[in-house]
C-alpha cells in the first residue's frame, strides 16, 4: 500500500522547507506551489516566482484523531488542524507538544521539523512539518 | 434532451455479508432490476457500473465488461463502463446512464453500483476510503476520513452553535428509519445516549456518527420516457441530474463547513427541473457522517445556512416531519457500500414515488431528491425524481 520512494523525493522541497510560490500577476500566494495561478491563469503562465513561507498561521478549524491509521497508531490522541498561514494559503497538518483539549480555532501556531510517520513493514521514515502552539500566543 | 423514466429497481441486503461475492451481490441486484422493469437481456442497450475502489476491496479491477459478464450478457457485448468518483461512483453512475438515454444514443440502460469491503479488514477498509481524501496533503499527515469531516463539524459548531446532540439526533432519526427497511444493515433504533457515549474516533465525532463499513449492491433500469409505458404503469421520471467538483482537499475550499459542490449541483438539478426545495417533498442525502447530513440540508437549500443542527434537534427531518430526510435510513443505518450508495438512494427515491415504500412511505410523495457526494465534498451529484 506503500507509495514509490520518487514521489517522496519529488515532494522534499515542500515538506522540509515550505516552498511555495506566488503570482507575479496578482500577488497571491500558493502551497504547495502551482503551476499557474487559478485566478490569473495565462497571465500567471511563466510568471509564477518562488517563496518560502514562515510557518506561522492560525487554526481555522480541528480535531483530535482517537482511531488512526496503522502508521500514526502509537500517536493516538493526536490533533490535527486545518492551518491558515500567514501568506494567505490553507493547509493540514499536526498539532504537537500539547494536551490535544487546549487546541482551539483561531490559536496561533509555527511551524516545526518532525517524523511524520514511520512504515511499519519498511522501517522507511518520513518527515515534514507539524506545528506548536506560537510562544508569543496567550490565547 | 429526451425525458428519462426508471422502470424497474433491484437492491441487495447492505450489511457484513462474510458469505456473499461481489459477483453474487451485483448479479442478485442486476437480476432483481430486470426482473422488476419487465425487460430481457436484449433490450439493454448500455451498462454503467459505479464502484470506488474493486482494486483495493476485492483485488479485481475491470469490472465493467465482468459485471455484463456475471449478469449473464457477454454474448450480447453490451457497451459496459465502470464509473468513479469516491463514494458519488453510484450516483455517477447513475447520471451516465441518464445523460445517454437523453441524448438519443440509447434506449434503454442498466445501472449498477457495488462495493464489497469486508473481504479486507478494518484498517485496510479506512485506508482504502481515505484515498478520497487528498493523500499528498491530507492522509500523509495523519488526517484520517472521519478526521476531515470532524474538521467540518468543529468548524459547523464554533461558527453556529451546532452541538454534539444535534449530530447524535441525526443518527437516532436514521436508525429509526432504518428499523422500517428490511434491507437496512442496522434494523434497531438507538437511544441519544448510546449515540454520544460511543467510543471517540476523531473529535467531535464518536463511533456512532459514522457510518458502517458495508457489503452491498443496488442496480435500475432506465428507459426513454415514451418509450417506458411498455413496461410499467408506476412511471418515475429523472426530472434532473445535477453534478459539480471541487477541492479535494477540505482546506482548499472556499468555506470549511459548506460543500460548495453540493450548492453547484442542487442549484443545477433546480434549474433544470424548474423547482426550487419547497417543491421536492423527501430527500435521501449523504450522510457519511452525522455532520455531513446537516451541512447537505443546509447546502441542499432545505434549510439556511447553520440552521441545519436546528432542524434535525425540531424534528423536520423525520419519517413524520415537514421535510423527510433518509426515509430509507441513510448511509448510517442502512449502510455505505460506497459504490452502491449513490444507487440505492435512488431505488428508494423510486419506491417512494411508487408508493412502495411500505411501513417507511411518505404520503403522497410526488417529487424526490437524491443527493450524494464523493470525498468530502470534491463531487457531488443531485438527481430529482418525480412520479409521472
Ligand atoms: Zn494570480
Amino acid at each position: 500500500m506503500k507509495e514509490g520512494v520518487a514521489r517522496f523525493w519529488r515532494e522534499i522541497p515542500q515538506r522540509y522547507n515550505f516552498l511555495g510560490n506566488v503570482c507575479s500577476s496578482c500577488d497571491r500566494v500558493f502551497f504547495p506551489p502551482r503551476e499557474a495561478c487559478p485566478f490569473c491563469r495565462r497571465k500567471s503562465m511563466g510568471k509564477m516566482k518562488e517563496q518560502y513561507l514562515s510557518g506561522h498561521g492560525e487554526v481555522i478549524s480541528y480535531t483530535v484523531i482517537h482511531v488512526g491509521p496503522e502508521d500514526f497508531e502509537e500517536q493516538v490522541p493526536y490533533p490535527v488542524a486545518i492551518i491558515q498561514l500567514d501568506e494567505g494559503p490553507r493547509i493540514t497538518g499536526q498539532i504537537v507538544d500539547c494536551d490535544p483539549d487546549d487546541v482551539k480555532i483561531g490559536m496561533k501556531v509555527e511551524s516545526t521539523f518532525r517524523k511524520i510517520q514511520q512504515d511499519g513493514c519498511s522501517g522507511a521514515i518520513y518527515y515534514g512539518y507539524k506545528f506548536l502552539k506560537s510562544h508569543n500566543s496567550n490565547k | 434532451m429526451r425525458d428519462v423514466a426508471v422502470i424497474g429497481v433491484g437492491l441487495t441486503k447492505f450489511g457484513e455479508l462474510w458469505d456473499r461475492s461481489f459477483r453474487q451481490l451485483i448479479a442478485e441486484a442486476g437480476s432483481k432490476a430486470i426482473l422488476d422493469a419487465g425487460i430481457e437481456g436484449k433490450d439493454i442497450d448500455a451498462l454503467y457500473i459505479g464502484s470506488m475502489s474493486s482494486g483495493r476491496f476485492v483485488d479485481q479491477e475491470h469490472v465493467g465488461a465482468l459485471v455484463a459478464e456475471v449478469s449473464g450478457f457477454s454474448h450480447l457485448h453490451i457497451p459496459a463502463t465502470r464509473v468513479e468518483g469516491a463514494c458519488a461512483s453510484g450516483g455517477l453512475a447513475v447520471r451516465e446512464g441518464f445523460l445517454s438515454i437523453a441524448s438519443g444514443m440509447n434506449d434503454i440502460v442498466i445501472v449498477g453500483g457495488i462495493e464489497k469491503m469486508n473481504d479486507v479488514g478494518g484498517t485496510a477498509a479506512t485506508e482504502t476510503l481515505a484515498t478520497a481524501a487528498d493523500q499528498e496533503w491530507e492522509a500523509f499527515f495523519g488526517a484520517t476520513f472521519p478526521g476531515i469531516y470532524a474538521m467540518i463539524a468543529t468548524r459547523h459548531m464554533h461558527e453556529y452553535g451546532t452541538t454534539r446532540e444535534d449530530l447524535a439526533h441525526v443518527a437516532v432519526k436514521n436508525h429509526a428509519n432504518g428499523a422500517l427497511n428490511p434491507y437496512a444493515q442496522y434494523q434497531s433504533p438507538i437511544s441519544l445516549e448510546s449515540v454520544l457515549r460511543a467510543t471517540m474516533v476523531a473529535y467531535p465525532l464518536g463511533l456512532m456518527d459514522c457510518s458502517p463499513v458495508s457489503d452491498g449492491a443496488a442496480s435500475i433500469v432506465l428507459c426513454a420516457a415514451d418509450k417506458a409505458k411498455k413496461y410499467t404503469d408506476k412511471l418515475v421520471r429523472i426530472a434532473a441530474s445535477g453534478q459539480a467538483s471541487d477541492t479535494l482537499a477540505l482546506h482548499g475550499r472556499r468555506d470549511i463547513c459548506t460543500l460548495d459542490a453540493t450548492v453547484h449541483a442542487s442549484r443545477m438539478a433546480y434549474k433544470q427541473a424548474k423547482v426550487t426545495p419547497k417543491d421536492i417533498d423527501f430527500a435521501e442525502v449523504h450522510d457519511c457522517f452525522t455532520i455531513a447530513e446537516i451541512c447537505a440540508i443546509e447546502d441542499l437549500g432545505i434549510v439556511e445556512k447553520g440552521q441545519g443542527g436546528k432542524a434535525v434537534q425540531q424534528g423536520i427531518t423525520t419519517l413524520n416531519g415537514s421535510f423527510p430526510v433518509n426515509t430509507s435510513g441513510g448511509l448510517k443505518a442502512k449502510g455505505h457500500p460506497v459504490g452502491a450508495t449513490g444507487v440505492a438512494q435512488v431505488v428508494e427515491a423510486t419506491l417512494q414515488l411508487r408508493g412502495d415504500a411500505g411501513k417507511r412511505q411518505v404520503p403522497d410523495a410526488k417529487r424526490g431528491m437524491a443527493h450524494n457526494v464523493g470525498g468530502s465534498g470534491a463531487t457531488c451529484v443531485v438527481h430529482i425524481l418525480e412520479a409521472m
